[in-house]
């Protein structure tokens, strides 16, 4: 509702019924300091929004892919935003959901990075680990998420852990929510991808092998978990509206991460002069 | 207590008859009591030396550093006492961290010697406080090239080509002064490889053998090879220098 004093009286417009909850008048946010007992209204929805980033596991490695849109609504604004930004040496985050959130969460993790950084050289203490880093970031989420005013992203941390000697990859989300695996990926490809890279992942690496032809309980290849990955790259460009045809894979190996350059799928559009009911198409 | 000093020189907030303020000079003696800390500027980046005096011979080898790190691009050196530098130097990262989250770019040099400079002189204005008993070498690569700046005790602070603090800083003046003869002339500044050696040569020619207790030599440089960072000089490299320096000491031995 609008309280606004210069609203009282007056008939709601078309614009107020719709904002039935918003409590600011248009144009004003509310005031927050201590004398003001006005209600607050934090971020409600993402504005600048990047779609799905997908990751998998490999032999040696994790792969994270993401294209390059940003979008504003449903309109593809900025077309070469890089989404998926190397932390370190061998860390890689990759973010999906408002993008001015993840401006702010690479200044905050650089800045961390650096402090870090300039400590080593009269502390020789080891560099932060992907999961390090991951818990950083899940205990940030988590924590805006209880100030009711959450970073609107959806995370995959990838990176290569030390200790273990294998690759991490792992999931964190503006509810502060956070899980591990093999195969992962955000939003629409957590509907899209996922199954696909799970599939490829376990016929070579999952439970229940007995049967299944080149099934030996290793994990992929890296040429393999870039071949799922394009195809999967392929397969959200083709069903996802939030997405383009330019996309980045990343990897980190033990010898560090490494992102490529932009590239595109071959895509096949012939079949939609056969359909009938879309278009300007006369029948 | 040295009768000249007498009744002025209790606090800081009291000027002697003569204009002077007998704290900040004191302080200043600190620094004299210090292994030496050098500082050259090259023509591709900057390097740090610092002569570390061991008080124990149980210390851990290669421990408690006396070069710090400020920012990626910059490193602090500081002759005096110890923990005074590493409170300049914690105090000097949180500059450079506020720099970068207000302006979103790397302070330069020469704004963090700014600052530094400032919160030094704030302990020489208050009866309340004690002058911080180091000077610093503050030294880094940022968008205007190689830069090397010293703060002293007063709050004062200069830019040098080269530059010698705490014990033994004069005879390491006069050697940097010979070899920066070159650049003040309109020539090359000389590179950060040939200051490695430089300033092992001096801090070994600098230390008295027979007065000071042992010591290690502790190096660090930003430049071109670094990719911009602060980073210790690699291990070979110092190795090499200290063996040119020992070699060089003993020749001019032998000449003497």
């Amino acid at each position: 509702m609008n309280h606004h004093p210069a609203a009282w009286g007056q008939p709601l417009t078309a614009h107020q019924q719709f904002d039935m909850y918003s409590t600011n008048p248009m144009g004003m946010s509310a005031p927050r300091s201590a004398h003001s007992h006005g209600p607050v209204q934090n971020t409600q929805w993402p504005l600048v929004t990047g779609t799905s980033v997908i990751g998998i596991k490999y032999e040696g490695g994790v792969m994270l892919a993401a294209d390059n849109l940003a979008s504003y609504g449903s309109l593809a604004r900025f077309r070469d935003i890089e989404r998926l930004h190397a932390l370190g040496t061998h860390t890689i985050l990759g973010v999906a959901g408002d993008m001015s959130d993840f401006q702010y969460l690479k200044k905050e993790l650089d800045g961390l990075l650096r402090e870090e950084e300039t400590l080593t050289l009269t502390d020789a203490h080891p560099p932060l680990s992907p999961n390090n880093l991951y818990t950083f970031l899940a205990n940030l989420f988590y924590a805006r998420r209880n100030k009711i005013n959450p970073l609107w992203n959806a995370c995959l941390v990838g990176g290569w852990d030390f200790k273990k000697d294998e690759s991490f990859l792992g999931y964190v989300d503006l509810l502060g929510t956070t899980y591990t695996a093999p195969t992962l990926a955000t939003g629409f490809g957590a509907h899209i991808a996922q199954p696909l890279l799970r599939e490829a992942y376990e016929a070579k690496a999952g439970v229940d092998l007995e049967g299944r032809p080149g099934a030996d309980g290793r994990l992929l290849t890296a040429e393999e978990a870039e071949a799922v990955i394009d195809d999967c790259m392929k397969v959200l460009y083709y069903r996802d509206a939030r997405s383009i045809n330019k996309y980045q894979v990343a990897r980190v190996t033990k010898d560090g991460v490494s992102i490529s350059e932009s590239k595109s799928s071959e895509t096949e559009w012939m079949y939609a002069e056969g359909l009938r009911g879309y278009g300007g198409q006369t029948q | 207590m040295s009768s000249i000093g007498t009744g002025y020189d209790l606090s800081v907030s009291t000027y002697s008859p003569d204009g002077r303020l007998f704290q900040v000079e004191y302080a200043n003696k600190a620094v004299e009591a210090a292994g030496v800390a050098v500082g050259i500027r090259c023509s591709d980046g900057i390097v740090l030396g610092v002569e570390r005096l061991l008080h124990s011979k149980l210390l851990v080898k290669g421990g408690n550093r006396r070069i710090q790190s400020v920012d990626e691009h910059v490193g602090l050196a500081t002759a005096g006492l110890l923990a005074d530098g590493k409170h300049l130097a914690t105090r000097l990262r949180d500059e450079a961290y506020n720099f970068r989250d207000t302006y979103n770019a790397p302070a330069t040099v020469q704004i963090l010697s700014d600052r530094l400079s400032g919160y030094v002189q704030a302990y020489t204005c208050y009866g309340s406080v004690r002058p911080f008993g180091v000077s610093s070498l503050v030294a880094g690569v940022d968008k205007t090239g190689p830069r090397l700046f010293c703060v002293e005790p007063s709050g004062v602070f200069y830019g040098y080509r080269a530059c010698a603090i705490g014990k033994g800083k004069a005879l390491a003046k006069t050697e940097l002064e010979k070899l920066i003869a070159k650049e003040a002339d309109g020539g090359e500044a000389i590179t950060c490889r040939e200051a490695i050696d430089e300033i092992a040569r001096i801090i070994y020619l600098v230390h008295d053998d027979n007065k000071d207790k042992d010591f290690e030599l502790e190096m660090t440089w930003v430049s071109t090879e670094t990719g911009g960072k602060h980073r210790a000089v690699p291990g070979e490299l110092q190795a090499e220098a200290e063996a040119k320096a020992k070699a060089a000491l003993e020749e001019g031995m032998e000449e003497d």
